[in-house]
């Protein structure tokens, strides 16, 4: 076997003086769904901004066999790396469909998904087309978010909890739309606070833990290890 | 009475155009900066005088078009090598960064051309009467003028709201983190819109020279008006400044036409109060109208006509 598609090696992180990473290290490989779980603070997001290149890291992170530290954000995207934000950063004033040709990076390229292939996936998202995106449900916005980073039709998806404050409904879907992703042969980084969807479709898991990996292992593992949840995990 | 109306509506809109060609780049120059750019004015009389030198040696008409690409081009590098590396320290050094500009562009202007109007004339081929209406001639070169403010104000909005590169400069001013994990090189955008905005001030130039006079102290001029324009309708939004405007040059161009006073109106009663104020026509205090107008705004509603954020 080759080099994992991603592979990140003791990544350290600051903002101001306070050490937030502290030698994070973990692999995502070609097609697998890794979750990265962990309390609030742990360091989590951080480390997806610092591997998007929003958030300057020491350390190394390769990704398809290229170091990708120091590169500008964009440049990290062009490679094939998507990012979904966890703030539901949509583009209020611009209609759903703007929204997703903005994630388009050239208008020239044909990834693997089209306007018409997420609107197939999300019927809500069709309805609403020409809608601006501000008066969307929480929702409607996550689904957007993630339709419109998959528009740059990335390799590698990094979603930051995409489950946060939606209805065990719209977690369904939210787990659909995850499947298709991975049917695609697009890898995907899920970072999520709670287990829900991630001990479900998982290849493997990483538990986080002030600033470095406490655990890993795949989702039978984790089920098994009552100690690391309740340290870890539960509230 | 009639004529005045007619007249004046015609120059206040002109007016107001020429200010939406500035007002317009300076509003998205300060969404993606945060500051106001008090170079912006310079650009405008960068415009006309490097459009003056150029229909001095080759004729207007190459000037009309080479001159506004010019002033993006310095637009752009200026954002590229200057602004972009004071960005780091913070908006005052940003803010001071522009005041400087301002003077090195004065400066250097006074350098090469004097401290003289230059005589940067309306071509021939506009040196015309339009129209003749109660015996008063309207020149042909303000219709030209109107018909560019015009056209420019159509490609601006055709631009920003039916093309990609416009969605995504709409995106980057209120996203610029988002649209650049989006794979977007957000400070080339923001270059580009400098540069075009800087442009488009410097095509003001170009056709405002030859009308009004082109001389050093025309940034300084109309610099203050600017600033009232984008304030009255609200930082950071381009309707808000169309608006403003349209609002500016109006006022501006009626103030001077009416010679009414308040002692018309009230009877010479007040002048024991108010002394020469009272005898002062609407037309004496047509310069400081903009400003009170300035006050008022920022005193009632801070964010101005249209605007959304705190000023």
């Amino acid at each position: 076997m080759g080099e994992p598609m991603l592979q990140v090696r003791d990544l350290h992180a600051y903002y101001g003086k306070s050490h937030i990473l502290q030698g994070v290290t973990f692999d995502v490989g070609e097609g697998e769904i890794v979750s990265l779980l962990g309390r609030n603070g742990v360091g989590r997001s951080t480390t997806i901004k610092a591997i998007m290149g929003d958030v300057p890291p020491s350390g190394s992170i390769r990704f398809k066999g290229r170091e990708i530290v120091g590169l500008k954000p964009h440049q990290v995207a062009r490679l094939g790396l998507g990012y979904v934000p966890e703030n539901r950063d949509i583009f209020p004033g611009l209609t759903v469909r703007q929204n997703l040709l903005l994630g388009q990076k050239s208008t020239r390229h044909k990834g693997r998904w089209s306007v018409e292939d997420l609107f197939e996936v999300f019927p809500r998202l069709k309805e609403r087309a020409d809608t601006p995106g501000g008066v969307l449900s929480g929702g409607e916005q996550q689904m957007l978010t993630i339709c419109r980073t998959l528009m740059g039709d990335p390799d590698l998806i990094m979603i930051d909890e995409p489950t946060e404050g939606l209805s065990p409904m719209m977690v369904e879907l939210v787990g659909k739309l995850l499947a298709e992703i991975a049917e695609r042969g697009v890898s995907i980084l899920l970072v999520e606070q709670k287990l829900t969807i991630a001990l479900r479709i998982s290849h493997r898991l990483y538990v986080m833990g002030h600033g470095h990996i406490v655990f890993e292992g795949t989702p039978a593992a984790l089920n098994a290890d009552a100690a690391v949840r309740k340290e870890w995990l539960e509230v | 009475m009639l004529e005045l109306v007619i007249f004046s509506s015609l120059n206040g809109v002109l007016y107001g155009m020429l200010l939406f060609m500035l007002a317009s780049g300076l509003t998205l120059i300060f969404s993606m900066m945060g500051v106001l750019n008090f170079a912006h004015a310079s650009f405008y009389m960068l415009g006309a005088y490097f459009g003056f030198e150029i229909s001095r040696r080759i004729g207007f008409w190459p000037g009309f078009v080479v001159a506004p690409l010019l002033v993006g081009a310095v637009g752009a590098l200026v954002e590229r090598y200057g602004l972009r590396q004071v960005h780091r320290h913070g908006h005052v050094a940003e803010l001071l960064f522009t005041f400087g500009l301002a003077f090195v562009i004065e400066e250097l202007v006074q350098m090469f051309w004097g401290k003289l109007p230059v005589d940067y004339r309306v071509p021939a081929s506009l040196d015309f009467t339009a129209f003749t209406l109660f015996q008063t001639t309207y020149p042909a070169y303000r219709m030209f003028m109107l018909l560019v403010a015009v056209g420019m104000f159509v490609f601006l909005l055709a631009i920003l709201t039916r093309t990609r590169v416009g969605l995504i400069i709409q995106a980057a001013l209120t996203h610029p983190n988002t649209v650049a994990m989006l794979g977007h090189d957000v400070p080339r955008i923001f270059m580009m819109v400098f540069g075009v905005g800087s442009a488009l001030a410097g095509l003001a130039g170009v056709i405002a020279g030859p009308a009004l006079v082109t001389q050093p102290s025309m940034a300084a001029l109309l610099g203050p008006i600017l600033f009232v324009v984008v304030v009255v309708g609200g930082l950071g939004s381009l309707p808000g400044a169309f608006v403003a405007s349209l609002l500016i040059g109006l006022i501006q161009t009626f103030a001077v036409a009416i010679n009414l006073s308040l002692s018309d109106i009230f009877g010479s009663g007040g002048a024991a109060i108010f002394g020469d104020l009272w005898q002062a026509t609407v037309a004496q205090l047509a310069p400081v109208i903009p400003y009170l107008l300035l006050v008022l705004i920022l005193i009632f509603r801070p964010t101005g006509l249209m605007g959304t954020r705190e000023t």
